[in-house]
């Protein structure tokens, strides 16, 4: 009984807003448009922490938006989990919020697992859907298997609820609520880390899968390494970029960043050619929304279809040679 | 220098089944396999073996069937194997699998290197390694895709953040969690195998470890509990077309064509 009594003193939804090229990530909009979702439902309000050198810059960026408070934790360095995990720690001792969501990026999913263990609780990563059910408790949904099956998960008797989310998953709100936010700038103390960053370096985006107008998808029906030459030609001559799913990443014969998929990267290209492409779960969270999706595959069964605009049974082993020879011609 | 690598048992095919009252996952039957992401975790403690004369100690936890994993990495030259097996530490969670970690790895001595694969494809959170440095209270760093340099002080790696690469300098001791990317994993040695064969394999039951509460490991350990499992929605947006390739081929020419990827002269 006394859990649950202490559950019930944990209130309020913290969003973790992430430093992105001195703005906020997209991701944390669309958490805090997540998060005035469910406090509509639970009447709780949003709180936002963020966390880094240039914090104070963020200021403005919060505005319009319906945030409570927002914590800003000032740093002499870079994000290093075990640095940033402090200010987020600390932010949540303050306000004792009984949910806190995090962007399913390469740093929220560094820090998330930190700061859930040091407050012994639980942590639902890549969430696709976020309810709060009778009782007040959040239920987190997730593809689960290999994304087979769906599961939805209870944080039963501890707080905060961690759930991560990764990025284009959920909707951000427009920023034009007329709302008074208080602001809180701490200092976090520079100290000794164990790790030490010696250099940084951008990466070039247009190389990136995710801003694709065209992708040419190879999937688990792809038998042999030698055939993705011709997924390649074939995405050349539309201008576009070869992607694939978790199948071909695993056997090594595609990079994770060329992996669409919740566990890989969300897409949303105008046109998309799916090749022996089943279609998991996990799959099709990280491709939904693409506008044209033509998918081809042997097996009338398969998931894809259910969501392709232009659903193909056929032999990519015959049509996808086909089709070149045409586009050439 | 000892190096502990984390290595799980997982299903072949990323398809199973879960218990619908408990949400734990159904093994039975199931064919298994080395989760691919920690052979490149294994892949890296070895070669960085080579280079320092490091020891390489495995953790696995999962039923007894999961010393196939510790064979499997003695046949591509690990020292030391352990097995992390209780009834006690089943339908554990991100929170009760990385605590069931640190204390299995805390009971086997210290380590000044802890190596992790990116993820596993069954549970596929790529969250226990992250949770696993905190409870042990050292620094760690997630998708390492380079080992640049190694001494007895410590490492360093590449990593990938949001659209940047990072080049660090971490100090021992620290876990890092490796991309698959980092190593293409050794073949295992005939050699090797036959010799491990003698090798013994340590089972760490709840009995070994520092804390014996058993509310601590497992389900009920656990932060999180599958409230419902469900399949997913089924809607067939769109008729099935079955089309003969030639056929095939120019209807998808024809999409191609409206969304104006090729020109209109094209037949």
């Amino acid at each position: 009984m006394r859990i649950m009594e202490n559950i019930k003193s944990w209130n309020g939804i913290l969003v973790y807003v992430e430093v992105f090229k001195s703005g906020i990530h997209p991701v944390s909009l669309e958490l805090i448009g997540e998060a005035y979702r469910l406090s509509r439902i639970t009447k709780e309000p949003i709180y936002a922490v963020a966390v880094g050198p240039q914090v104070e810059m963020l200021k403005e960026q919060f505005q319009g938006y319906p945030l409570q408070d927002v914590f800003l934790y000032k740093t002499a360095k870079e994000f290093q989990a075990n640095l940033y995990e402090e200010g987020v720690e600390n932010c949540i001792e303050t306000i004792r919020p009984s949910i806190v969501l995090i962007g399913g990026t390469n740093e929220g999913r560094a820090l998330a697992p930190r700061i859930a263990v040091h407050f012994k609780t639980g942590l639902t990563a890549d969430c696709t859907e976020l309810e709060v059910n009778e009782d007040g408790e959040l239920l987190q949904t997730r593809p689960a298997f290999g994304g087979n099956i769906m599961a939805s998960i209870l944080t039963q008797n501890t707080r905060p609820q961690f759930a991560t989310v990764r990025p284009k998953v959920m909707l951000p709100i427009t920023a034009d609520f007329s709302y008074e936010t208080n602001y809180h700038t701490r200092m976090l103390k520079d100290r000794m880390l164990g790790i030490s960053i010696l250099a940084v370096e951008e990466e070039a985006e247009q190389e990136s899968i995710i801003n694709q107008d065209v992708l040419i998808v190879a999937g688990r029906g792809i038998k042999k390494r030698e055939n993705l030459s011709m997924l390649q030609e074939l995405a050349g001559l539309l201008g576009g970029k070869l992607a694939s799913s978790r199948a071909l990443v695993e056997k090594g014969w595609m990079s994770p960043k060329d992996q669409i998929g919740l566990s890989g990267n969300t897409v949303n290209p105008r046109c998309m050619i799916t090749c022996g492409v089943s279609g998991t779960v996990q799959f099709i969270a990280g491709m939904k929304n693409t506008k044209n999706i033509i998918a081809i595959n042997s097996d009338r069964n398969a998931r894809i279809f259910e969501i392709a605009h232009y659903p193909i049974c056929g032999d990519i082993y015959e049509i996808i040679p086909e089709l070149i020879n045409l586009i050439k011609s | 220098m000892r190096i502990a690598v984390c290595m799980k048992q997982v299903p072949t095919y990323s398809e199973g089944n879960m218990d619908e009252k408990t949400g734990v996952i159904i093994r039975k039957g199931l064919l298994s396999c080395v989760n691919v992401y920690d052979l490149a975790a294994l892949e890296t403690a070895l070669q960085i073996k080579e280079k320092t004369g490091a020891s390489i100690s495995i953790f696995t936890m999962g039923p007894k069937t999961a010393e196939k994993v510790l064979r499997e990495a003695y046949a591509m030259g690990a020292d030391e194997g352990f097995l992390i097996s209780d009834m006690a530490f089943a339908g554990a969670d991100v929170l009760a699998t990385s605590y069931t970690l640190m204390q299995a790895i805390q009971s086997a001595g210290e380590y000044d290197l802890i190596l992790c694969g990116k993820q596993t494809t069954d549970g596929d959170t790529a969250q226990v390694s992250g949770a696993l440095a905190k409870w042990m209270n050292i620094p760690h760093a997630n998708w390492v895709y380079e080992l640049v340099d190694v001494t007895q002080e410590n490492i360093r790696i590449k990593y990938m953040m949001e659209a940047k690469t990072v080049l660090a300098q971490v100090e021992y001791p620290c876990l890092l969690s490796v991309e698959k990317s980092i190593f293409i994993p050794r073949m295992p040695s005939l050699k090797l195998k036959i010799a491990s064969k003698q090798k013994e394999v340590s089972v760490i039951t709840i009995h070994e470890l520092e804390d014996k509460d058993p509310k601590n490991y497992g389900l009920s350990g656990s932060a999180t509990k599958v409230k419902k499992i469900f399949p997913p929605e089924r809607t067939l947006k769109k008729e099935i077309v079955t089309l003969e390739a030639k056929v095939a081929a120019n209807y998808i020419v024809d999409i191609l064509k409206g969304l104006e990827y090729i020109d209109e002269d094209i037949k």
